[in-house]
This record gives structure tokens, sequence and C-alpha cells, in this order.
């Protein structure tokens, strides 16, 4: 089923300027495949060379770190909309 | 690089580091890129730091914060162009660990340094995407009424 994925400003040169890009899928890692799949290179931005979602990139489902739910297996409704947010921190 | 802001709200950031000190603060800056990559800053978005175990010299936003400023910034026809924090007692110079913690390519980190509890300087970083590694770029403040 078609689902939004929100894309932040950093990685919207990597995804052909698009705020917002629709993908088909049943689940959230379903989604984040197809949306690499689309757009190849935003995986270096999201993803560590062994294939695991970077530390530093958080993605939610509406308003539910999807690593607090089912991970890469949580199951997506159509009217979900998924968020990526990559951490802010830092200090002196 | 440029960040323009209204006085009011750069007022309101350097305050918020007055307020939290001897602790750092922090917060998102919502706004809008023009096509030359250049941001000018629409509102200012107080957060708390959820860094509780060391907060006088490190910070962090709750994603679940960013989430939805993200989601409200959109909705608005903005976007999120920067964020900002303090640095009490210490110069308004990015560390190496704001450049290690840093991933919002194209954005602003807005730093004020914060003596005795007063907001002394603020500057602004633009996060670059090199080829190998990242780095921060010192970025002007244009100051609006």
């Amino acid at each position: 089923m078609p689902i939004k994925v929100l894309i932040p400003t950093p990685l919207r040169p990597y995804a052909g300027n698009q705020s917002i890009i629709e993908v088909n899928a049943q689940t959230v890692g379903e989604a984040l495949t197809a949306l690499v799949a689309q757009h190849p290179d935003l995986r270096r931005h999201l993803f560590s060379e062994d294939g695991k979602l970077s530390s530093f990139v958080n993605v939610y489902l509406n308003d539910e770190d999807i690593r607090y739910l089912s991970k890469d297996a949580t199951p997506v409704k159509e009217t979900d909309t998924i968020a990526i947010v990559p951490s802010v921190a830092g200090g002196r | 690089m440029a960040l323009k802001i209204p006085a009011a709200l750069l007022d309101q950031l350097r305050r918020h580091g007055e307020q939290t000190y001897p602790y750092e603060c922090c917060g998102v800056l919502v706004g809008e890129f023009d096509s030359a990559g250049r941001k000018t800053v629409k509102a200012v978005v107080p957060c708390g730091n959820t860094r509780t175990d060391s907060p006088q010299n490190r910070y962090h936003i709750d994603p679940s914060e960013l989430v939805r400023i993200q989601r409200e910034a959109m909705l608005a026809g903005s976007d999120i162009a920067g964020f900002y924090h303090s640095h009490p007692d210490h110069p308004a110079q990015w560390s190496v660990t704001d450049l290690a913690e840093a991933h919002w390519t194209g954005c602003s980190y807005v730093i004020t340094s914060v003596e005795n509890g007063r907001a002394v300087l603020t500057n602004s970083f633009q996060l670059q995407d090199q080829v190998k590694d990242k780095d921060f770029e010192n970025e002007v403040i244009e100051v609006s009424n």
C-alpha cells in the first residue's frame, strides 16, 4: 500500500529535493528499502556499511520510535506517516 | 553562507541560554531556504535538554520533539533550518563533540557563549557535507528588525 515518508532537509539533495516521498510497503523496513531503491544516494546517509540503520538516524512511525515498536517489521497502514530525523546533539 | 534572523528571535535564543545557565540550552530554528541555500528564521522553538547526566557540557534534543517540530513546520510551509545551543562559560565556537554529533547538512548550528549567566557572543556555523568528512563553515548572522 502507498505510505508517505517525510524527508528531512539534509537528505533532500539525495532524494530528488523532495520533502515527501510515497512508497509501497507493508512494513517500515519495506518502506525504507523502497525509498533507497528509488533514491540510491540515500543509502549511505541512512544505513551503515553492514546494512543496519545508522545509530544517529531515528525513524518514527507517526509519533512512535520504531525501536520501541517492532523495528523494521513494524506494520504500516495507508494513513501512517514515516518520519526520518537525524539526531541533534553536541556540547562544548 | 548567511543566516537571517529577526532581532527578537535572536534575543529569544540568547535568553534561553541565560535561563538554563549553568546548563546548556538547545532548540530548533524553523525557517525557509532560498534557492541559494540561505536561511531565514521564522520561529525559534526551545527544546528540553535530555542530557541530564551532563547538562553543563552536553545537549541532546529528544527526537520525538524533532518529529513534531518537523511535521508542524512542513504543514506551515517551512522547514527545520537549524539548531541552537549554548556554551556555558565557554567560547561560542563549535567543539569536536558538536561536529561529531552534527548530521543536518546544510543547516545552521548557532552557538551562544554564556558567561556568568549572561549571553555574550552568538555565532553560526553551517554543516557542510564534504566528500569524505563533514565540516562546519563560519556563517554570517544577518539580524533584521
